[in-house]
């Protein structure tokens, strides 16, 4: 595999798209300083049991991805890049540099990673990421990318540190390790796909074509019409 | 009425807002009242009426008066209804009867309904189906979304933990989950709203709008000698135009302009007069022959000279004095002597100009007098005992001045069907001069004066089915001795006071009409307006069945059938009547319940027989003439089923002597019997009712006033503009409006469904697949104006088609474009279009990387991709629905779609408090990903391909009638006249009426006819 290659966790059964879980943020608090109180969607996640603000607030922030990767080949350790894994955009105008996590995971019931106190928002890239809630039940999110190519047949170990909780729902963790081309990731529904609806074509042209040289029928017949074949029709 | 100022206490009255014949009615006081002349003469008057009570009757009043001890039976002839206005006379004394809501014609106005077209009503139903199936989806989402909550949280333990579920709110508290489902129930119905497409009704109220502007701009429909455009006085009803099964017309002002001309006659066996009736024309003009050439030479010719109303004769023989010439001089100057002096008219003479003018009861006599003033028999003074006319002489060719004695009127009445005068002229000779129906005249001739009865009848037939009204004129010299034996017969009978006095002044009357020599006939024309026959002709080919409500007797109504090509010869007429002579018999006896039931059962019996008729022959083609009386009968409610089933059955119907009431029930019978849409048209205040009891009342702007326009929806002001009315505009609006219906259906649904389906991963939270924007404006912007777009401007084929295949109106009659099947067919299209983009996008997208950066596919990704897909298939699934192209169409398509991209663009581009996730999604994420690209053509392609097959194999092997011509014109058919013709001809059947039709029936006859014109010596 040519590098860069992609690592992506991938979580199934998971609904990051539940309503409850997609509105419990607070965008303006992660954007500034300013308004760090603003946490009326965060709620159970928005206070701590004393009444001081948590940042980042909600239950995303709360329950974010917190297993580790490691990679080595034939036990030489592989370095994950992971800078540049979340959208530039999150990173410049949706995350502020000046908000620092805040009372984070402090509660009674730790959902998943604790973030680093002294990074702001915007470099807490493993958050980005996660805060773009998944559109299905099964996501995968970017882990991060090894620059270096990996050769066909060789054997990587991967030490995973299992921290994040999916017993409890049933659900499952992939790693997936891939590249992309210019088209995105491997998908081989839109060519099978495109093959299907261009030869469906092609078989009804070809049918058609068949039945207008075959049977060649004068264009116009009034006798085709509803009320003509059925006389009583008419009224 | 007491008494007025004429002596014998007659007045004449017009009762044109009743039963809107605008010739003058007399009606007379009682004998004992009609001397009290002044005022004074009142102070001590003292009467008591008893009468029955209101009711909406207009030719009938039972009543007596009790005047000075003595009791006097009161007749409709003694009572004046309100809405009548007096003419000819000064003054009158009255006592009031009833006032305000008990008058009669207040008996006959019916409240105003509110009217809605069948496809909104339908429109309805399919709103509830969709509020049902909303309800069902929310309700499905609402159980899971319950069951998955409080599976959550059992014994204690915690399932999905990153849900918090055991510190939650309400709405999402498995503890009490059923709650939680009710309010997400709430929620569902929210989400889901896009089911029902709200914006439907703003649209639709839009386009109707349009569509009327459309109507009522129409230069087509303008009239431009009385500066009038149609006009639609309510936009509700634009699509019902096109589903038209009947119309109800009324006769006078709406077929006819209510004028009669003196267009032919016959005299001596010989035929006068080179007029064409507009039905004559009509045939000639589908016929393409000779007699356009001709008719239009004249025309032209005709146009030098002043047109006099009520006269239209030409014929070179005859007119400017030549009939000296002609061999029978004599015949012919009596024949106009009679014309001039046989009549009840009223000359007028207007003293700055000399010229006379005439009131007359009915405007066929009218037409009579003028014509003879214009050919030299000028009547000009009436006395009670005298007649003046100046007559041209023959020998001298001076105009003379002659007076006639008046001696006796024998007037003429319905049993009779004659009318005759015995005069005393100058030289002492004593003439009877008659003139009546040919079904009694004709046995009345003398063995002397048949010469050319044959000739004559001939003629007559000829005049009949040209829809001319026809009089036979006969005279006969009385010596003195007949005469006086007659007068004291006639006096005796006339001063008699007993009940059978008119039978005994009819008797009298019959013993000296007889032995006549034949003169001739007349053929006067019921002038039709412009183009009616060919719009009815129009209308027939269209399917559509044509009723005729009149006020008029059975014979005009007969007459006017012909002329309008409804009736023709060789029609099987069933006529339902009441004049048969038991009824007379028993009306003698004056037994009210006896005539009750003898005439229902004689309805009955007769409506019976006509259906039996009816089932015996399918090839023939039957008209049902029926008269009030016995529709009165017939529309009760034991007989008015059958009297349907009869009535459907005809070709055509002709309700005669019917009342504004009886119109409105007949309207009434039509619309809720056959359950199609009726229409009703005509233009006086007696049509009012019917106008607002039909699906749709149409209005004629004519010259009878304002009521009838102001009750009705839409208003045009010749009959003819019905034609472009129905078959263009109304099917046109027909078209338009039930697509689109069917389209904001469908596209609601797919966006809807596609919700729906996003729901079910995301186990039923509520989260929508979408920003809130993006399902804001979906029905606002991005999809709503090509909709209306469709609404206004769509055709599926030209005006000039439309009309040239009438035909083609069935689509909307039969209602084939907004049947349940096509309605569920684009539901059906709606959920296989969402389930197809839905399953489609998350498979394409999955969980992959979606670009070469290796970003995951997000929420807002998704949500714009699919949104992308949907934006792009309705819309193309409008450019394929639609037929007609212009600018505004396109524009609005890919205008609607750029504009997403547009939106998209600017809404990534805001501050992200306000576009939350979508910020820079385009930007950043979708415009730079190949595959965002791929996805939305190949989910474009793929979802639009079924119903692409459907419109080709439809187009090609189950084409509508639209299609059909859609195919004639492109490969060029349309404009080869032998393949129309071959077309056309499918849609003509042995029972349709109209011009057409007469045509395959009268072509020998009229190739004589032809043949005669061009012959004949000009």
């Amino acid at each position: 595999m040519e590098g860069p290659v992609h690592i992506y966790y991938e979580l199934d059964n998971f609904y990051q798209n539940h309503r409850r879980y997609v509105k419990s943020r607070s965008d303006k608090q992660l954007r500034s300083k300013a308004s760090e109180t603003e946490t009326t969607n965060c709620a159970p996640e928005a206070t701590t049991s004393d009444g001081s603000v948590i940042v980042p607030c909600g239950l995303i922030a709360w329950s974010l991805f917190n297993d580790t990767y490691s990679f080595a080949v034939n036990s030489k350790i592989i370095e994950v890049n992971k800078k540049n894994i979340a959208w530039l955009s999150d990173k410049e105008h949706k995350f502020g540099s000046d908000v620092y996590p805040k009372n984070f995971q402090m509660g009674g019931l730790i959902g998943g990673a604790k973030l680093n106190a002294s990074i702001p928002l915007s470099e807490q890239e493993d958050l980005i990421v996660w805060m773009r809630t998944a559109a299905l039940p099964r996501f995968r999110k970017l882990y991060g990318r090894i620059e270096t190519d990996l050769a066909a047949n060789e054997q990587i170990t991967v030490t995973i540190q299992n921290n994040y909780n999916t017993y409890s729902f049933e659900g499952k963790k992939n790693l997936v390790l891939s590249t992309t081309s210019w088209i995105g990731g491997k998908n081989d529904f839109l060519g099978t796909a495109y093959l299907t609806v261009g030869s469906l074509c092609l078989f009804l042209a070809m049918g058609f074509i068949i039945l207008y040289l075959l049977k060649p029928r004068t264009l116009g017949d009034p006798s085709y019409l509803s009320w003509n074949r059925n006389p009583d029709g008419h009224y | 009425m007491l008494s007025s100022s004429y002596d014998d206490g007659i007045c004449y009255v017009e009762t044109m807002n009743l039963d809107g014949e605008t010739n003058l009615k007399l009606k007379q006081s009682l004998e004992v009242t009609s001397g009290l002349q002044a005022d004074s003469s009142f102070q001590n008057f003292k009467t008591i009426i008893k009468c029955e009570d209101p009711n909406a009757s207009l030719y009938t009043f039972v009543g007596t008066m009790e005047y000075e001890d003595q009791e006097y039976p009161l007749s409709p002839q003694q009572l004046l209804l309100r809405d009548s206005k007096l003419r000819n006379t000064d003054y009158i004394y009255g006592v009031v009867v009833f006032t305000g809501h008990d008058t009669k014609v207040m008996q006959n106005a019916m409240n105003p309904p509110s009217k809605r077209s069948k496809i909104e009503v339908k429109m309805d139903k399919l709103i509830y189906l969709l509020l049902f199936s909303l309800v069902v989806v929310s309700s499905i989402g609402s159980v899971v979304f319950g069951i998955l909550s409080s599976d959550d949280l059992q014994d204690g333990k915690v399932k999905r933990w990153y849900l918090k579920p055991d510190d939650s709110s309400i709405y999402y508290d498995p503890r009490r989950a059923a709650v939680a489902a009710i309010l997400h129930f709430l929620t569902a119905i929210m989400l889901y709203s896009y089911f029902i497409p709200i914006s439907l009704y703003v649209s639709i109220e839009i386009v109707k709008v349009l569509q009327s502007i459309f109507i009522n701009q129409d230069i087509q429909m303008y009239h431009e000698e009385s500066n009038k455009p149609a006009r639609a006085r309510t936009s509700n009803l634009n699509e019902e135009l096109g589903q038209v099964a009947t119309i109800l017309s009324d006769k006078t002002g709406t077929l006819t302009c209510n004028s009669m001309e003196f267009i032919k006659c016959s005299i001596a066996g010989t035929a006068y007069g080179h007029g064409f009736t507009e039905v004559e024309r009509a045939i000639a003009r589908r016929k393409g022959s000779l007699l356009i050439e001709n008719e239009q030479s004249k025309e032209n010719h005709e146009q030098a000279k002043p047109a006099i109303k009520g006269y239209n004769f030409d014929d070179a023989r005859i007119i400017n004095g030549n009939w000296v010439y002609e061999p029978r001089s004599d015949i012919i100057q009596m024949f106009f002597r009679l014309l001039a002096i046989c009549h009840t008219a009223i000359p007028e003479v207007d003293e700055e100009t000399g010229k006379i003018s005439y009131e007359a009861e009915s405007p066929d006599e009218a037409a009579f007098v003028i014509a003879a003033r214009e050919l030299g028999f000028e009547f000009y003074q009436r006395t009670q005992t005298s007649i003046s006319i100046h007559e041209l002489d023959p020998v001298s060719c001076k105009h003379v001045e002659k007076s006639y004695k008046l001696l006796n009127v024998l007037e003429f009445n319905s049993s009779r069907k004659r009318m005759s005068v015995v005069v005393q002229d100058d030289e002492g000779k004593l003439l009877l001069l008659s003139k009546g129906a040919d079904s009694v005249m004709f046995e009345r001739l003398g063995k002397g004066g048949r010469g050319f009865e044959n000739k004559t009848k001939e003629q007559m037939l000829e005049y009949a089915d040209a829809g001319l009204r026809t009089l036979v004129l006969a005279y006969r010299r009385l010596d003195e001795e007949e005469y006086k034996s007659f007068n004291k017969r006639f006096m005796a009978a006339t001063n008699s006071v007993t009940t059978d006095r008119d039978e005994k002044i009819e008797e009298a009357a019959d013993s000296i009409e007889r032995n006549l020599i034949l003169l001739g006939a007349t053929a006067v024309e019921d002038k039709l307006q412009n183009g009616v026959p060919e719009c009815i002709d129009k209308l027939a080919q269209a399917g559509i069945k044509i009723w005729v409500l009149t006020g008029d007797k059975m014979e005009t109504a007969i007459n006017i059938g012909f002329a309008c090509s409804l009736l023709r010869q060789g029609m099987k007429q069933i006529i339902i009547t009441l004049d048969g002579p038991e009824i007379i018999h028993l009306e003698k006896d004056g037994n009210k319940e006896a005539i009750a039931k003898v005439s229902r059962d004689s309805v009955l019996y007769q409506i019976n027989e006509g259906k039996k008729l009816l089932s015996s022959s399918n090839t023939e083609s039957f008209a049902l003439v029926i008269d009030g009386r016995s529709l009165a009968y017939a529309l009760e409610d034991d007989a008015k089923n059958l009297f349907l089933q009869l009535a459907v059955g005809c070709a055509s119907v002709i309700c005669c002597r019917s009342s504004p009431k009886q119109k409105a029930l007949v309207t009434r019978l039509v619309k809720a019997g056959s359950g199609k849409v009726t229409l009703a048209i005509g233009d006086g205040a007696n049509d009012v009712g019917m106008l607002q009891e039909a699906d749709i009342g149409v209005g004629i702007s004519g010259a009878e006033g304002m009521q009838a326009v102001m009750a009705s929806d839409i208003a045009i002001s010749q009959f003819r503009f019905l034609e472009r009315l129905l078959l263009v505009h109304g099917h046109w609006c027909y078209r338009r409006i039930s697509l689109m219906i069917c389209y904001f259906f469908y596209k609601n649904l797919t966006f809807g469904l596609t919700l729906f389906l996003y729901e079910a991963y995301s186990s039923f939270s509520g989260q929508p697949a979408y920003d809130d924007w993006y399902m804001s404006l979906y029905n606002v912007i991005f999809t709503s104006l090509p909709a209306i777009a469709l609404g206004v401007f769509d055709q599926d084929v030209s005006a000039r088609f439309c009309l040239k295949f009438p035909m083609l109106y069935q689509e909307g009659v039969q209602n084939l474009l907004f049947s349940w099947l096509q309605i569920l067919s684009w539901l059906f299209s709606g959920v296989c279009n969402g389930v197809m983009i839905f399953f489609f996008c998350t498979s394409a997208l999955q969980h992959r990387a979606f670009r070469k950066g290796g970003e995951a596919v997000g929420l807002e990704v998704l949500g714009a991709t699919m949104y992308t897909c949907v934006i792009w298939v309705v819309n193309c699934q409008m450019a394929l629905s639609i037929s007609y192209f212009t600018l505004i169409q396109h524009m609005f398509i890919w205008g609607g779609i750029a504009l997403w991209y547009l939106f998209l663009l600017a809404y990534g581009a805001i501050t992200p408090t306000l576009s939350t996730s979508a910020f820079m999604v385009f930007v950043e994420g979708l415009a730079s990903a190949p595959s965002y690209w791929i996805i939305t053509l190949f989910v474009v392609i793929a979802t639009l391909l079924p119903f692409f097959i459907y419109l080709a194999i439809q187009m090609r092997f189950f084409p509508m009638h639209h299609n059909m011509i859609q195919w004639m014109r492109f490969d060029g058919h349309a404009d080869d006249p032998e393949y129309c013709q071959v077309v056309r001809q499918r849609s003509v059947r042995p029972t349709t009426v109209g011009v057409s039709a007469r045509v395959d029936a009268t072509v020998s006859q009229l190739a004589r006819k032809v043949h005669d014109v061009v012959h004949s010596p000009p």
